[in-house]
């Protein structure tokens, strides 16, 4: 079965190349471009995993995950954490709060693909 | 008794002595004898009486004549010489006793000159030995506190009781600009001598300090504190503490504190400074990621997956392009609003422009020989340098001139444009090629056998600026220009303060380290208190029928000393209009009175440089009055007791007319410049009081009490306004 992934972020400069990277590797790929939004499209899409943009307007990427984590029916739900902070102690608070990786840009895509595979166990 | 009396005695004694035994004879002989002896007796003494009594008389007269002799050479001489030796013990001891009356007290006369004489060389040897030692004290002192005074940390030295004894120059102007609210007005900020140093740092931080400094005292660790601290508003400053520590006698075992300096540096600029930078460097690195991870990844799409089509190719494109586009713009806004923040760390000093050029032109004409003129100068333009390797630059790149093209003579010319200073170094002659330029910039710098590690391109790094080469064709000439970024100086020395406090310096009084307790004690020395001497202009003379204050001047009084530069000057918008006959006479203008605060912000300001003083004023009455009309409005009250100059004058020279300030200053000899401006007028009360404390103190007028009482029964109190 297809593997699906929600791709939140509000920058449509990397929407666009993760929304292309994903199909190409063959998942299926929903948007969302704020927090709010992406709580709607996780209950909608049911989302394997979540590439999940920490600063977004509305609502932040720690709160969504947050917001997600609580709901003990998505507990496997995968969540990565994508941002533009490097510092070590944003990066302990998204792996404390419940993020599965945390991925710091600039990155590599081809890391970011084989990373997204080995979570959600594609070959 | 007193002598007067004794020889009364002594005569009636004398006149007991020889009539006495004659009549107590007579009346024993009379007593036994019978009636017809009797009566034989008093036929036969009656008709001699007269005789008898005549020479009882004479023999009286002769006996007295040689008693009073003898009181007078013996008694009185020896009453008057007592008193001349007193005289000599105290008032005035180069006076010496009178040879004369009879040989055994000539001798004693003498005697006792001579004692006085071996005195008097006694104490004049004792007398140079203490002016010697006290000159040289004094001269360390007062070269501690020249030293203290040039220096450029504000530097601040309290007693225990966080009273000020020695404050710099520095430390004064830092507190000016840091003081908030009402002290600000008149430019007197609370630091003072004598003043509490708590009225301006917070005390919880300074015995804290204290108490670092103990502990580590007591540990055998260097004694030093540092804290940093806010100020009411909002500035920071950082803060050293060293104790002063008590010479003890002998070896005692434990040091103690006296006192403690206080060195104290406003961070804030260098503090925001480096926020900037801290920002600056964010914007840099964290807010380039998301952009470089957008370029990174459109672009690894690009290349893994070349055979995509071509219209998503061209949106990843226009992503690269987009991003590439943003991030130039970031750069360049960075670059121009952090400038300041990321140049090169090298410490650079705020200097004069011009000074550097003088430099400059001293060192060339000396080792160059060379002649040097300037032209435009911008002499306002202050400039951040490290000014000896730019100096040694100028000289070094003159010195290379005149190898190569002998010019006549070299100018300088400094000017200004934004935020950069251009420094040109001007000659006459042939163009000359950038190769050689370029060599000249990448040398390691030399003039005659000087040599520097640095080159001149090292130098124009070190201060973020940059240099070329170029040539005024018409004029027929070229110049180097140095392009040096343009400073702001922090302080500036007001030239007026300086020359105020010509002579000694007066911001320290190690006396001070004594002073503890200084709340108003009526029964202390006069000399002992910190007094306010003020003076106020007003519209006119009649208080109570609408003049009002339109100038206070004050000035502080402590340890008998009057601090020309611890003074409140405030001219106050009386809010109506000034009497025009009025203004000759205080020379404030209206344009001078509007736009000055009134005197609900004044008087309070005026109230706090007052604290815990004495106030002291001439025809004191007459300004007391006019504070005290503000009392209700302003609900500021004067309670501290107030002496006056006018009535003191008058309880030292009772016989004298005139009272007013001008007579008593020449009565008393004190020349002063200018008057009739508030704070001049201040200042000459000051001199005034210093003087008359002097003569009250001959008249046995020591203490305040005794001075307000004396000035209280004086004819010119019962005068009242």
């Amino acid at each position: 079965m297809t593997k699906k992934i929600l791709i939140v972020d509000d920058e449509p400069n990397i929407v666009i190349s993760l929304e292309f990277l994903m199909k190409k590797e063959g998942f299926a790929v929903a948007v969302a471009v704020d927090g709010e939004e992406a709580l709607a499209k996780v209950a909608d899409f049911d989302p394997d995993l979540v590439l999940l943009d920490v600063m977004m307007p509305k609502k932040s990427g720690f709160e969504v995950c947050e917001a997600l984590r609580a709901d003990p029916a998505r507990a496997g739900l995968k969540i990565v954490m994508l941002t533009a902070k490097g510092r070590d102690t944003e990066v302990a608070k998204g792996l404390a709060i419940g993020a599965d990786a945390y991925v710091t840009k600039p990155f590599s895509t081809k890391e970011l693909v084989a990373m997204v595979k080995a979570m959600l166990g594609v070959a | 008794m007193k002598a007067k009396h004794r020889l009364i005695v002594a005569v009636i004694v004398l006149g007991l002595l020889m009539t006495g035994p004659f009549v107590v004879t007579s009346l024993l002989v009379w007593l036994d004898m019978k009636e017809a002896e009797r009566g034989m007796l008093t036929n036969l003494l009656v008709s001699r009486l007269p005789v008898g009594t005549m020479m009882t008389l004479f023999g009286f007269v002769i006996g007295v004549l040689v008693l009073h002799k003898l009181f007078k050479q013996y008694v009185e001489g020896l009453l008057r010489m007592a008193e001349t030796l007193r005289l000599m013990l105290g008032a005035n001891r180069n006076f010496r006793v009178t040879i004369e009356g009879p040989p055994e007290v000539q001798q004693l006369a003498q005697a006792a000159n001579d004692l006085a004489q071996q005195r008097d060389a006694l104490m004049d040897d004792v007398d140079s030995q203490i002016a010697i030692a006290k000159a040289s004290v004094e001269e360390e002192k007062n070269r501690l506190a020249a030293l203290m005074s040039e220096l450029a940390q504000a530097v601040v030295v309290c007693n225990l009781d966080g009273r000020i004894l020695l404050y710099n120059n520095r430390a004064r102007l830092q507190f000016k600009a840091l003081s908030q609210g009402p002290t600000s007005v008149a430019g007197g900020a609370l630091i003072g001598l004598g003043r509490s140093i708590f009225s301006i740092l917070e005390k919880g931080q300074i015995e804290h300090a204290r108490e670092v400094i103990h502990q580590r005292l007591i540990a055998g660790k260097t004694a030093i504190s540092n804290f940093i601290t806010t100020t009411r508003g909002g500035q920071l400053l950082r803060i050293q503490m060293v104790p002063v520590l008590a010479t003890s006698p002998g070896e005692a075992a434990e040091v103690s504190m006296s006192g403690y300096v206080l060195t104290v540096e406003n961070i804030t600029r260098s503090i925001e400074e480096e926020e900037r930078r801290d920002q600056a460097l964010h914007t840099l690195t964290q807010g380039s990621r998301s952009s470089i991870g957008n370029i990174r990844a459109a672009v690894a799409n690009l290349l893994d997956y070349p055979d995509m089509e071509a219209e998503l190719r061209e949106r990843f494109l226009r992503v690269i392009d987009d991003e590439v586009a943003k991030r130039s713009v970031v750069i360049d806004q960075t670059m121009s609003q952090f400038s300041d923040a990321i140049k090169t760390r090298w410490p650079l000093e705020d200097i004069l422009g011009i000074d550097i050029i003088a430099a400059a032109q001293r060192r060339i004409d000396d080792k160059l020989k060379l002649p040097t003129k300037t032209e435009e100068m911008d002499d306002a333009l202050w400039i951040k340098a490290d000014s000896f390797s730019l100096v040694f630059a100028l000289v070094c790149l003159a010195s290379k001139l005149q190898d190569h093209y002998e010019p006549r003579e070299l100018r300088f010319r400094l000017t200004s444009s934004g935020k950069l200073a251009y420094l040109d170094l001007i000659w006459a002659g042939p163009a000359m090629s950038s190769e050689t330029f370029y060599t000249w910039e990448m040398e390691a710098m030399q003039v005659g056998s000087e040599t520097s590690p640095l080159t001149l391109r090292d130098v124009i790094d070190r201060h973020g600026g940059e240099i070329w080469y170029q040539r005024e064709k018409a004029a027929h000439r070229a110049y180097f220009r140095f392009v040096l970024p343009v400073a702001t100086p922090e302080l500036e020395q007001d030239q007026e303060e300086r020359t105020r406090g010509k002579g000694r310096p007066e911001y320290y009084d190690f006396d001070l380290f004594k002073f503890e307790d200084k709340s108003i004690d009526l029964d202390r020395k006069l000399s002992d208190l910190t007094y306010t001497v003020f003076d106020t202009e007003t519209t006119g003379l009649e208080p109570s029928n609408g003049d009002e204050i339109i100038q206070i001047g004050a000035a502080r009084i402590v340890n008998n000393r009057l601090l020309r530069q611890e003074t409140f000057n405030q001219i106050v918008d009386p809010e109506i209009p000034l009497k025009p006959a009025s203004i000759p006479i205080h020379g404030i203008t209206e344009d001078m009175v509007r736009g000055q605060p009134n005197i609900d912000v004044v008087l309070p300001a005026f109230h706090e440089f007052c604290e815990d003083t004495v106030l002291i004023a001439h025809n004191a009455a007459f300004d007391m009055r006019f504070l005290q009309l503000k009392e209700e409005r302003t609900n500021i009250r004067f309670t501290q007791p107030v002496l006056d100059t006018l009535l003191l004058s008058a309880v030292v020279h009772p016989n004298q007319e005139s009272h007013k300030l001008d007579v008593i200053l020449e009565r008393l000899g004190i020349a002063i410049g200018k008057r009739h401006n508030a704070l001049e007028d201040a200042l000459a009360t000051g001199e005034v009081f210093l003087k008359l404390v002097k003569l009250l103190e001959d008249q046995g007028i020591v203490t305040v009490r005794q001075a307000l009482e004396a000035a209280e029964k004086t004819y010119f109190a019962r005068v009242k306004y």
